[in-house]
């Protein structure tokens, strides 16, 4: 399977080396002169902040972005990858944080995508057998004729592992491995890789966790801003020492967090059930409440129905059964405006996608749930120069920095996209309840995910500001750390339905990762 | 050494007047080429176009007369584009728009001409001589004008429930509706409303003449154009200057976006629809109430087809709409001139408006992007590929 | 209706459907590759042309058909270079395609008859029906099976063969891939824009095959408009069969059919007016449009290819 010219043929032990790699994309220099050297055999961490050029210099190692500068040597010989079928030939095979599968297709048409043989007929039934055989001698089980869509994320990432194994790849690059994972299949995957690692195979794995360092790299590698800042070992460094290099100044993991003060039930969820996109029930009898003044978290690997719930109680998905009420009001299957204005607010999970429009500027999407009313309109009329005032005071109010209002919103980073959406929906729950004694909710989904240090630190800080002030808070995210940082309750979903709910304040990780699924966590639909 | 294209930040401001320039020009000489190839001079022939078109008040009145139809059509077109709904209907919805034009002109108005009789003959009796007659005519001209809108808007409406409700691929079905009411329009003139004194001429008997639009002196330039001219101030405002218009934008930028604001896309889906297919309508109730004063054969030439040009060469703006749709206008009156006095199909008019389409479209990417050569970064690095 | 009239139908369906046939699994495999060219009636009308006059000229009907072919595939590459390489809007680009090639089929037609006349009216070489031996002899369904054109022949082979290569070969999977999730196809080194280049070409001359059979078989001769808006119901049939080419048989026959129906109840004296049995097709594509997307949404099943009509690009940020 393997091109055996690709296998080394030197004596030098390392496997990997990059010499003086840049790349620019229009307006951002992803990576600067990086130099990197990983040796056969050994797992070495690529550690930095969302945004600090770790991906993009893998993909180049996968041959899918082509180095503006720099020289790239496998085995000691120098290659120049044109596409990643030059970078598969030399045998690396990489696994990307979102996985490159097909899903409506099954394992094994996955597994032999993209190879030369057979020429052309598929004799599926002996590749599914082939694959059966080599999948057990790799320790990573996996069924060749499920669907790619039935499997969990665990089970979907040995495939993306066996994928890269199966074309012959002794180099392996996994890219935020765990953000996906339970503890438990986090666990599971160390030890598939260190076996891997001890059979000779070379793993890069991406992270931008520092205990994920600890429990498994050999060496590790600091990127900050497109440029390497160091590398070293874990024996030899602090967990500190390694955050200061990551983020360039002294970093502080707790979150100062007032104690609760908690009011009246603000939401109550009672026996919801609701179905996903592919028809398969996603939400089973979910029951849960939220006060004022506190934030509720909910935890789960995704594809357990997070989303769902979320889109049920914003009402952009109809719930099959129960009850969702806001106070006294019921709001069950009520068009989004209608719970709009009962005071939810959302921030979504897919910003560009949903929360935003990318190319209107940050004027039109700052108005997008206040310029129904005056002073923003009149009567049918629509008043410019007051949508650009409201954007312009949002702007100053949420520190976001960007040109001006006029600046059309897909130009924005990250950190500054998520403050543009939180400023109209902060706003727009005070607006919709400002009138009597009633608080806003605010769903806020994944509202951290690839932010850096900063951005991040600045948008719980938002949250725990809006709940001191009364607000009740959904917040579903993938990030254990986060949710027991920010929340004060954390309710565990799996499969549609909540596991338990514990008070954050006592949790424990071991217990929140089984009631998330174990060693397998199955998205909702397929486990019956 | 090998080419690739790079994301600009910003569009390019230069490019997006220079493109359609350009893409003129070019589709001029490409179908100048394809002229020569047929053994037609391009430059005699693009000559007598341009004279046909353009060379005289007349020919620049019959080049306004076709640009009515096209610029209503084009708005009409346009404001559905804006939401990414594609009105490929334009030409059934003109179609049902003149149908219901001829019927309420043939077959309401005089029972209403009837019905004001006494009134009529009762302002007279009072010496207002003046009202007298222009309230049948002020009657009747709403009510074509609203028979054509209704027209369009019923056939917009069809493929706006289906797909506000169901999810029906609207391409389809508002094309499939062209073919059907052309077929209906064609039934009727062949068929029951078929002019009895007409010689076995397809078409209807001629309209009541209150119900005609009223002609620039000279011309066969009529209200149509005026009608057009208010669409598109109407239009303007309703898009930049209202929240409809706001909703509008979003739902076409990002549906899912509009729909998590709380927009409703079927209110909005229906509402854009009846105004599409109602400024079709129009066009249809210009071309019968203001040039044959009949239903008649030769109500659908394609105006609705080339409306998705005019939309899209004008960048959905209404007032580039007016602009482009009477340049469009022009090529398609140069084309039927060459058939006359050259004896040139005059099709090469729809050749033309889809080579510039075409180049329109593909310069488009030098706006958004910009062209990059790459080379060899490394020399020392080209030795070693061979070994891979 | 009795057995004899069913028979003539079902042989009539099958000569109606033919190019109906050949441009749905054509626009499936555009569509399966994720371009969605909406230009088909545009490229059948400028093939059907072609096909005729290269027919009329060499006298061989064979020729014709290469013809249509090369310039369905011809076509089919400006809206491949537009929207692939350019990254122009799809649906745009295909609405251009119709606009261009129908003018451009109109204006050709009036020039490539003899002496540089039109071409409308003549007769030109096309192909007869050709019983098979032992198969047409076959009760009720040996005629109107195998008492066909070349052509028809031709596509029982094709559709077999589409299937075929469509789920069991490795060209296949990867057609498949690129229309599914073109980000994993491309990072597992297969070349989305060739790919989808490819397929679009090929979509393109399978198209031009069908407009083959309508000047050289079915309704032989060039006319104005010979196509009556059968590339749109092709599009319409790709929905209808879920992009596999066995419901595009089910499909085309079904409007075949129609077709047959509508001339039967003609050749009957009906007392239905011609024009609204003319417009029995179009009806029944948008019933049918309806149907199954009420049908198919019901079962929240999503049969389109995930990534039709999105340009791909690679390095993109933002």
């Amino acid at each position: 399977m393997a091109d055996p010219q690709a296998l080394p043929a030197t004596q030098t032990p390392l496997s990997v080396e990059m010499r003086g790699i840049t790349k620019r994309f229009p307006g951002v220099l992803a990576n600067d002169r990086v130099d990197l050297t990983v040796a056969a055999g050994e797992i070495h961490a690529l550690l930095g902040e969302n945004g600090a050029g770790k991906s993009t210099l893998m993909n180049i190692l996968a041959g899918l972005y082509r180095p503006d500068e720099g020289e790239i040597l496998i085995h000691g010989q120098p290659l120049d990858f044109r596409s990643p079928r030059d970078s598969i030939a030399a045998g690396i095979g990489m696994v990307h944080q979102h996985f490159m599968l097909v899903e409506s297709q099954t394992v094994a048409e996955n597994v032999i995508l993209g190879l030369d043989t057979p020429r052309f007929v598929l004799d599926m039934k002996a590749i599914n057998a082939e694959i059966a055989v080599l999948s057990a001698q790799y320790g990573l089980e996996i069924d060749p004729e499920a669907r790619i869509w039935q499997l969990c994320v665990g089970e979907q990432q040995r495939v993306e592992i066996f994928k890269a194994l199966y074309v012959g790849a002794n180099i392996l690059i996994l890219d935020e491995p765990t953000a996906v994972l339970t503890p438990q299949e986090a666990v599971q995957l160390y030890e598939t890789v260190e076996r891997l690692a001890t059979s000779g195979k070379t793993i890069i794995f991406i992270t931008h966790k520092l205990g994920e360092v600890y429990s498994s790299a050999d060496r590790v590698t600091v990127l900050r801003g497109g440029r390497v800042v160091g590398t070293t070992s874990p024996p030899e460094t602090t967990e500190a020492e390694l955050a200061r290099m990551m983020v360039g100044r002294d970093v502080l993991f707790t979150v100062e967090k007032p104690p609760a003060a908690m009011g009246r039930t603000m939401l109550t969820v009672e026996a919801v059930n609701a179905i996903n996109d592919k028809g398969l029930p996603a939400l089973k009898d979910v029951s849960l409440t939220i006060h004022e003044g506190e934030i509720l978290g909910i935890a789960g690997v995704a594809g357990n129905g997070q989303r769902e719930l979320a889109e049920v109680i914003t009402g952009l998905r109809r719930a099959r059964s129960g009850r969702i009420q806001v106070y006294d009001t019921d709001v069950t299957n009520q068009s989004p405006l209608d719970v709009i204005r009962q005071g939810v607010s959302h921030v979504p999970e897919d910003r560009l996608g949903m929360g935003l429009v990318p190319n209107l500027s940050i004027s039109d999407n700052e108005a997008m749930k206040a310029y129904r009313r005056p002073p923003l309109s009149r009567g049918p009329f629509l008043d410019r120069n007051a949508v650009t005032r409201y954007a312009r005071e949002l702007m100053q109010l949420f520190q976001v920095s960007a040109p001006g209002p006029d600046t059309q919103v897909r130009l924005l980073s990250g950190g500054n996209l998520q403050k543009v959406i939180l400023a109209r929906e902060i706003t727009a729950g005070q607006e919709a309840t400002g009138k009597d004694a009633r608080r806003p909710l605010l769903v806020a989904v994944h509202p951290t995910r690839g932010l850096d240090v900063g951005a991040t630190e600045s948008v719980r800080k938002l949250l725990i500001e809006q709940r001191s002030a009364g607000a009740a808070i959904l917040l579903i995210s993938e990030d254990l750390d986060e949710l027991l940082a920010v929340s004060d309750r954390v309710a565990v979903m799996f499969s549609g339905e909540i596991m338990g709910i514990v008070p954050a304040a006592d949790a424990d990780v071991d217990e929140i990762g089984l009631m998330m699924g174990g060693k397998c966590s199955t998205p909702t639909g397929t486990a019956v | 050494m090998k080419i690739h294209v790079e994301k600009r930040l910003e569009p390019s401001r230069s490019a997006a007047v220079l493109i359609p320039v350009f893409s003129v020009v070019v589709a001029l000489i490409l179908g100048g080429i394809l002229l020569a190839l047929v053994g037609a001079n391009p430059i005699e022939t693009y000559k007598a176009m341009l004279v046909g078109a353009f060379g005289s008040r007349y020919a620049i009145s019959e080049t306004l007369v076709k640009a009515v139809p096209l610029m209503l059509t084009g708005l009409g077109v346009s404001i559905a584009f804006r939401m990414l709904f594609w009105n490929i209907g334009g030409e059934g919805q003109l179609a049902m728009g003149g149908f219901l034009t001829a019927g309420f002109a043939l077959f309401v108005a005089p029972k209403l001409l009837t019905a004001m009789e006494p009134m009529i003959g009762a302002l007279n009796g009072a010496g207002l001589d003046f009202l007298a007659i222009a309230l049948p005519r002020t009657v009747l001209l709403t009510g074509v004008i609203a028979a054509g809108f209704v027209g369009g808007a019923m056939w917009g409406l069809v493929p706006a429930l289906l797909k506000a409700y169901i999810g029906v691929n609207e391409i389809i079905v508002t094309l499939m509706m062209n073919y059907i009411a052309i077929l209906w329009v064609e039934y009727l003139f062949y068929g029951p409303w078929k002019d009895p004194q007409g010689y076995g001429f397809p078409g209807t008997a001629e309209i009541s003449e209150l119900a005609w639009l009223p002609r620039f002196t000279g011309t066969r330039v009529n209200l149509g154009l005026i009608i057009a001219v208010v669409a598109a101030f109407l239009l303007w405002v309703v898009l930049n200057r209202t929240k409809w218009g706001y909703e509008i934008r979003v739902i076409g930028e990002n549906p899912d976006a509009a729909r998590y604001a709380g927009i409703n896309r079927v209110r909005n889906i229906v509402l854009v629809m009846i105004l599409s297919g109602g400024l079709c309508g129009l066009a249809g109730m210009t071309e019968v109430a203001g040039i044959s004063h009949r239903l008649q054969k030769g109500l659908t030439v394609g105006y609705g087809y080339t409306a998705i040009i005019v939309a899209w060469l004008a960048k959905l703006n209404p007032w580039a709409v007016l602009v482009v749709a009477f340049l469009l206008a022009g090529l398609l009156v140069g084309g039927d001139q060459i058939q006359i006095t050259m004896g040139l199909p005059a099709s090469v008019a729809l050749v033309l408006q889809g080579i510039i389409l075409f180049l329109v479209l593909g310069g488009d990417i030098l706006t958004k992007y910009r062209i990059v050569i790459d080379r060899p970064t490394d020399p020392t690095l080209s030795g070693a590929e061979s070994n891979s | 209706m009795d057995s004899m009239m069913l028979v003539a139908i079902l042989a009539v369906a099958i000569r109606a459907g033919t190019s109906l046939v050949f441009a749905t699994i054509g626009e499936i495999y555009t569509e399966r590759s994720g371009i969605l060219n909406l230009g088909i009636e545009g490229i059948m009308l400028m093939s059907a042309m072609t096909g005729f006059a290269v027919a009329y000229h060499s006298n061989s009907a064979w020729a014709g058909v290469a013809a249509a072919m090369v310039m369905g595939a011809l076509l089919a590459l400006i809206h491949a270079f537009l929207t692939i390489t350019l990254r122009a809007d799809q649906v745009v680009s295909g609405l251009a395609l119709t606009i261009f090639a129908g003018g451009l089929a109109s204006f050709m037609g009036q020039r490539l008859g003899p002496n540089g006349g039109p071409l409308v009216g003549m007769v030109g070489p096309r192909f007869e029906k050709l019983a098979i031996p032992f198969l047409a002899d076959l009760p009720l369904v040996g005629r109107p099976l195998f008492q066909q054109d070349a052509l028809v022949y031709l596509m029982y082979i094709l559709v077999p063969v589409s299937a075929f290569y469509l789920y069991h070969t490795r060209q296949g999977l990867h057609m498949r891939a690129v229309g599914e999730n073109p980000h994993t196809a491309d990072a597992k080194g297969i070349s989305v824009g060739g790919t989808r280049y490819f397929y679009t070409m090929a979509g393109g001359a399978l198209v031009g095959l069908g407009a083959a059979h309508l000047s050289l078989a079915y309704t032989p001769g060039w006319t104005e408009n010979l196509t009556g808006g059968r590339g749109w119901i092709a599009i319409a049939l790709v929905i209808f069969a879920m992009w596999d080419p066995w419901r595009a048989v089910l499909g085309a026959l079904l409007f075949g059919a129609i077709n047959a129906i509508q001339f039967r109840l003609q050749a009957m004296g009906t007392t239905i007016p011609a024009a609204f049995l003319g417009m029995l097709p179009y009806i029944f594509t948008i019933v049918v449009l309806v149907a199954i997307t009420w049908f198919e949404s019901a079962r929240k099943r999503v049969g389109a290819p995930a990534a039709l009509g999105i340009p791909y690009v690679r390095e993109e940020r933002h």
